[in-house]
């Protein structure tokens, strides 16, 4: 089976600086991957690369066998969605418009949104379990709403690949949970892969199928949380001492930090 | 459906503002009369101004919601580009070069279109527009104009000054229905054209790059609206000079009334506008008539008390 998205020999940056040196890999149909590694690594950089966002200098990112620079970016943007963090604006849209911009990918010009759009941008808020804020304005909401609010709309257009970066970055762990038993959920049941920044070791390693720790633009070392996740690794790449057990209820590998002074 | 009401007051009031137009000024005349021959100097008259008043205020604020939208800051205006100025300087020269008074408006909108290639090219890097370096261009080639007007008044005196007045403060007194004709076209075109961007206009409003991420076109989207916007204040320019807040209140008022979708909000935004406009040209012309206000003092005399207000009191929504 050839990958949905294959990633070779890529290299870039911002200006004249490569932040991304050399890195090849493959996501797989299927995959729930998990980019870790310290700040600087490259993490956001690669994302970026991947998301058209930033144009490799060198090397090429495939989908499909399709080199995505070359794809019709609204074309790319119906098979790949991105959730950021957090969305920030000083315009108070209501959560039905934001999750409606979904649908820009499968609309053209002068198209205005059909009852089908509609009923998608519904279904994927019941999805998401924010079918009720749906009249609310995005600024009003919690962070732990708004970020299943972002989900909801990168749902709506239809992906078959979800990018991530760090989407649980601003909120508390009950609400981390819940994203990522959404996303686990989606992974499982309509087969969406999903590409994910995270940096949280322990949550990485709960829900992701496969990981890759990043280290200096290039990666360290990619495979199974138990292959990545080891006490070694995470000394060489985070400068950290750290002890390495398991999970007593998932059986995964489980990062306990040791502060200096107990060392 | 509480927003087809919004619309329909609106409508409603729009055209109660144009029957108000019509039948108010230095002497009231009931409609019935307005259309008999001996009122139909001044029927005509007050149609062009009204015409004017709808034109500015709908071009002013689809420019305001465009660039606002473009540049993510809801303290954009119309002018914010170097438009002004660039008007202004190229209408003084003329005065002072002794070109006839019929090229003025000619000059004005080639002095904006100018200014605003000056600080789009300013801006420009890497093929992509910095929304900092655009505003930041804007302020300095105004600036750069502005001084250069108050310079050449210094030289030429008066006659230069009393144009720069014209200019600066704006008014709808039309004379020349061809010229009203001329420039309703790419006024009305531009309008329509923003409203084909409104949910391009939404997605940027987010950030240039969740725009992205949702299949749009983000840079080349923003040079043609700023084309767009250009080519609208140009062309209001030539006929009632600058008219100031105009494009930065309504769109906010509205904002605040119908929410910032801009396909709601633009037509909204229009019709609002054009009744404001209307409203402050019939103060402009009663007040103290038979002394006429320039329309652009009473807009700043509305219009900066209301953005205060507006400012202390909804800084959520700004």
């Amino acid at each position: 089976m050839s990958a949905l998205l294959r990633i070779k020999n890529l290299t870039g940056g911002y200006h004249s600086e490569d932040v991304i040196r050399n890195l090849s890999l493959d996501v797989n149909r299927g995959d729930f991957l998990i980019i870790i590694g310290p700040n600087g690594s490259g993490k956001t950089t690669l994302l970026r690369l991947l998301t058209r966002a930033l144009t490799p200098r060198q090397g090429e990112v495939l989908y499909e066998n399709k080199i995505i620079a070359q794809m019709e970016l609204k074309e790319f943007c119906r098979k790949a969605a991105f959730v950021s963090q957090d969305i920030s604006t000083s315009f108070s849209f209501t959560v039905m418009e934001l999750v409606l911009m979904g649908r820009i990918p499968h609309l053209k010009r002068l198209q205005s949104e059909s009852k089908k759009d509609i009923e998608m941008a519904l279904e994927k808020l019941a999805l998401t379990g924010t079918l009720n804020l749906k009249n609310k304005r995005i600024d009003e909401l919690s962070a732990g709403d708004r970020q299943r609010v972002v989900i909801a709309r990168a749902l709506a257009q239809e992906p078959e690949l979800l990018f991530l970066d760090e989407p649980t970055a601003h909120l508390d762990i009950g609400h981390q949970v819940q994203a990522l038993d959404l996303l686990k959920r989606l992974n499982r049941e309509d087969s969406l892969t999903i590409v994910m920044i995270m940096h949280d070791l322990n949550l990485a390693s709960a829900y992701s199928g496969r990981m890759v720790l990043l280290d200096k633009g290039e990666i360290f070392k990619a495979g199974s949380p138990e292959e990545v996740l080891t006490y070694q690794n995470i000394e060489t790449v985070y400068k950290t001492v750290v002890l390495v057990n398991s999970n007593p209820v998932t059986g995964k590998p489980n990062v306990v930090l040791v502060p200096k002074g107990k060392q | 459906m509480r927003l087809k009401l919004k619309f329909l007051i609106l409508l409603i009031a729009l055209c109660a503002a144009v029957v108000f137009g019509l039948i108010k000024g230095a002497v009231n005349i009931p409609l019935a009369n307005l259309l008999f021959n001996e009122h139909r100097v001044i029927f005509n008259l007050r149609l062009l101004r009204v015409i004017a008043a709808i034109l500015a205020g709908g071009g002013l604020a689809v420019s305001g919601i465009a660039l606002q939208a473009i540049l993510r800051n809801p303290l954009a205006e119309p002018y914010l580009l170097g438009t002004s100025s660039g008007a202004g300087l190229a209408a003084v020269s003329a005065v002072i070069a002794g070109v006839s008074r019929v090229y003025l408006p000619l000059a004005a909108f080639l002095g904006a279109i100018a200014s605003i290639i000056i600080v789009y090219n300013l801006a420009r890097e890497r093929g992509a527009i910095a929304d900092e370096s655009l505003i930041l261009s804007g302020v300095v080639i105004s600036v750069a104009f502005s001084s250069l007007i108050v310079f050449l008044v210094s030289l030429f005196g008066n006659e230069a000054m009393h144009e720069m007045n014209w200019w600066l403060w704006g008014s709808l007194q039309v004379y020349d229905y061809k010229l009203l004709l001329l420039v309703a076209f790419p006024i009305l075109l531009g309008i329509c054209a923003v409203y084909l961007f409104a949910q391009d206009l939404n997605a940027i409003s987010l950030g240039e790059e969740e725009a992205m991420h949702l299949g749009i076109d983000v840079q080349n989207v923003k040079k043609i609206v700023i084309l767009i916007t250009a080519v609208i204040t140009a062309s209001l320019i030539c006929i009632c000079g600058i008219i100031g807040f105009v494009g930065l209140i309504v769109p906010h008022m509205m904002r605040l009334i119908v929410g910032p979708n801009h396909k709601v909000l633009i037509p909204a935004t229009c019709l609002a506008a054009a009744i404001f406009m209307i409203f402050c040209d019939l103060l402009s012309r009663t007040f103290f008539s038979p002394i006429e206000v320039p329309i652009g003092v009473i807009t700043a005399i509305i219009g900066a008390p209301v953005f205060i207000f507006l400012l202390k009191k909804g800084k959520r929504a700004l």
